[in-house]
């Protein structure tokens, strides 16, 4: 794959929408289930891959001419796993109780394939703010899902949102949406209204005359 | 461009070099880290330690060795294979009682605490849930249901702490939690089985002589 | 070190299996979760295979975590990255040399066990909970029995649900998320099976 050509704000969006990792490209669905229980969690886990993502991108697009390719992706591993060992003890220093609720999630960042992928596919072939737009998409996109999981399933299993409560006392939460098959069927039924969504579109562009979008992978 | 294929030579400087740098950071994030880590999780220690020992102010650690409790003095040093307990002062240098931790099975998963123990007056003084997987809504009353944590604020021992089948009848008895029997009967279990382990050497361990001095009785020791 | 409790390891074994389900309880293996073909034999060789990973890792685990990482706790991390990523490797060659088939059958999944969230979970776990050398091997056994069965029940269910009528929306990963969804939530019958004991 060639070093990409388009421009700047198009590879910060595409890992927003059209190329998100979680509902798209089914990146990185482990952490996407086991720490959105709560928002914040999301929150946390989604600024912890950021950091992750974006430090390891900028670090291999700087060096992309000295990698040799047969070790690339174990020199990848390592710089990696760099980035989660200093997310993870910072996490434990600044913020001892997040770090308790994410628990060994911190660390399987590390093999966040979402992670390894785009050193793969981008950063290794790209200049460094080309890198550095597509790491920052892919983690807003990242946190974006994660967020909107963490959203659903927070209000519906505990009745608050940030830990601020929602509805009365009177409310009975449906506490299987912060279980493990909450997460699974609200995982499922969002991808199914994103996949609507982009036949929708799809139809209405040929119908419009215009040749369907590439994308959407 | 990517990377041209390189002699082996290069591709092993490559990953020592990247395995150095990868070092040097770690292990400078970690010797950044460390003293507020540590320091994380002795206050967290303390402020559950002090929460089953209502007027505690102080703490020493006191180490099951064998059969014989030893007591840990300031600079003394815990081993890894140590089972620790920890002594609670009160302001005057009158011990309170002992924070035992305790771990064991519960329904979903392991369930860790801690517990409070007077050895003069034989009674269980407090106890506090640390860590859980129990159903949220359902066993993790365990951690909130005031009538069941009430229980321990004085809870006798002998013959064994059993839960309550209605009301609490014995001093012995702990409330149970409705919706979450098998959480509740759980911790009576940890509990239980913890105090036949530490009762006996307890009785015996040489803790009335008050705090230990300087760094443990500021709590500092850990 | 050898200390047997058979009935502590027998909780460890079937916690790990079906109480705690690596996949359905815990999250973790879902790549190969879902990529699973409707080939149920498939499935079980993958199965195999990851349990063949696993209890490797838990032994260089419990060795790491012995000998050498309390001398370094920062390279925890790293270290056993780099274990697992060596062990794939070479599960991959022994496995192209001794049965080119499976080799081939397996295809691209094999290399992927390296990014399987549960082989470097079970490391985590392992150490965070300090098991010894023959409760890290019965944990990792219980963790890819418990693997091999959610992908060998996965495999099962997605074969006939593809023979169903599905809304087009929902086809693909959609389907199988709602699936595991529901035996997520059959395994949870399983909480409670050994609270009686240790």
């Amino acid at each position: 794959m060639r070093a990409s050509a388009a421009p700047l704000d198009e590879e910060l969006a595409k890992g927003f929408w059209r190329e998100n990792p979680v509902f798209v490209q089914l990146l990185g669905l482990c952490p996407a289930l086991a720490v959105t229980n709560s928002a914040i969690n999301a929150l946390a886990m989604g600024a912890a891959t950021t950091f992750v993502l974006v430090g390891a991108s900028l670090l291999v697009s700087l060096l992309r001419n000295f990698i040799p390719k047969q070790v690339r992706i174990t020199t990848f591993i390592i710089v990696i796993a760099t980035f989660v060992t200093v997310a993870d003890f910072t996490l434990q220093a600044l913020a001892p109780g997040v770090h308790k609720e994410l628990g060994a999630f911190v660390a399987l960042i590390v093999v966040n394939c979402l992670i390894l992928g785009r050193q793969e596919a981008f950063a290794s072939r790209n200049p460094p703010r080309a890198a550095l737009a597509d790491a920052l998409g892919m983690s807003l996109g990242f946190g974006f899902a994660l967020l909107l999981l963490g959203s659903i399933r927070e209000i519906l299993g505990s009745g608050s949102l940030l830990g601020l409560p929602l509805f009365g006392p009177d409310f009975e939460p449906w506490v299987i949406m912060i279980l493990p098959p909450g997460g699974f069927v609200t995982l499922g039924l969002l991808l199914g209204i994103f996949a609507r969504l982009k036949e929708r579109r799809e139809r209405v562009q040929r119908l419009a005359g215009a040749a369907p979008e590439r994308g959407m992978a | 461009m990517t990377a041209r294929e390189a002699v082996p030579l290069r591709m092993i400087a490559t990953l020592a070099l990247a395995g150095f740098c990868s070092g040097i950071a770690v292990v400078g994030v970690y010797l950044l880290t460390k003293p507020r880590i540590d320091r994380n999780r002795a206050e967290a220690l303390q402020a559950a330690i002090f929460r089953v020992l209502e007027g505690a102010s102080t703490r020493t650690p006191f180490a099951l060795r064998g059969d014989e409790i030893v007591r840990i003095e300031a600079g003394g040093d815990v081993l890894p294979e140590d089972e620790v307990v920890y002594g609670g002062y009160d302001e005057a240098g009158a011990l309170v009682g002992f924070a035992i931790p305790a771990e064991g099975g519960g329904f979903q998963d392991t369930i860790k605490l801690l517990y409070g123990y007077d050895p003069a007056r034989q009674r269980i003084v407090g106890m506090q849930v640390l860590e859980s997987r129990e159903t949220p809504g359902l066993g993790d009353k365990i951690l909130k249901d005031a009538a069941f944590l009430e229980s321990f604020r004085d809870l006798a021992v002998e013959p064994q702490v059993t839960l309550a089948k209605g009301a609490r009848a014995r001093p012995n008895e702990v409330d149970a939690i409705s919706g979450a029997t098998i959480s509740s009967r759980a911790v009576v279990r940890i509990i239980n089985r913890a105090n036949e382990r530490w009762l006996d050497p307890l009785s015996g361990a040489n803790a009335a002589a008050g705090p230990a001095r300087t760094a443990a009785a500021e709590g500092r020791a850990e | 070190m050898f200390d047997l409790d058979l009935g502590n390891l027998l909780w460890i074994f079937v916690g790990a299996c079906v109480v705690n389900n690596f996949t359905l309880a815990y999250f973790l293996g879902l790549c190969p979760f879902l990529g699973v073909s409707g080939r149920i034999d498939t499935a079980l060789r993958m199965g195999l295979a990851n349990i063949f990973v696993l209890t490797v890792t838990s032994i260089c685990a419990w060795f790491l975590n012995a000998f050498v990482l309390p001398h370094a706790p920062y390279l925890r991390l790293l270290c056993f990255i780099v274990v697992i990523a060596s062990t794939v490797q070479f599960v991959e060659m022994a496995i192209k040399k001794l049965s080119p088939a499976l080799f081939r059958a397996l295809g691209i999944y094999l290399p992927l066990i390296t990014t399987n969230c549960a082989i470097l979970g079970l490391a985590l776990f392992q150490t965070n909970r300090g098991y010894g050398f023959i409760e890290g091997i019965a944990f990792a056994w219980g963790a890819g029995a418990g693997l091999t069965l959610a992908l060998v029940l996965m495999a099962g269910l997605r074969e006939e649900s593809e023979l169903g009528e599905v809304p087009d929306a929902l086809k693909g990963a959609a389907m199988s998320f709602l699936i595991a969804g529901i035996l997520s939530m059959a395994f949870m019958g399983f909480a409670g099976l050994f609270s009686g004991t240790s």
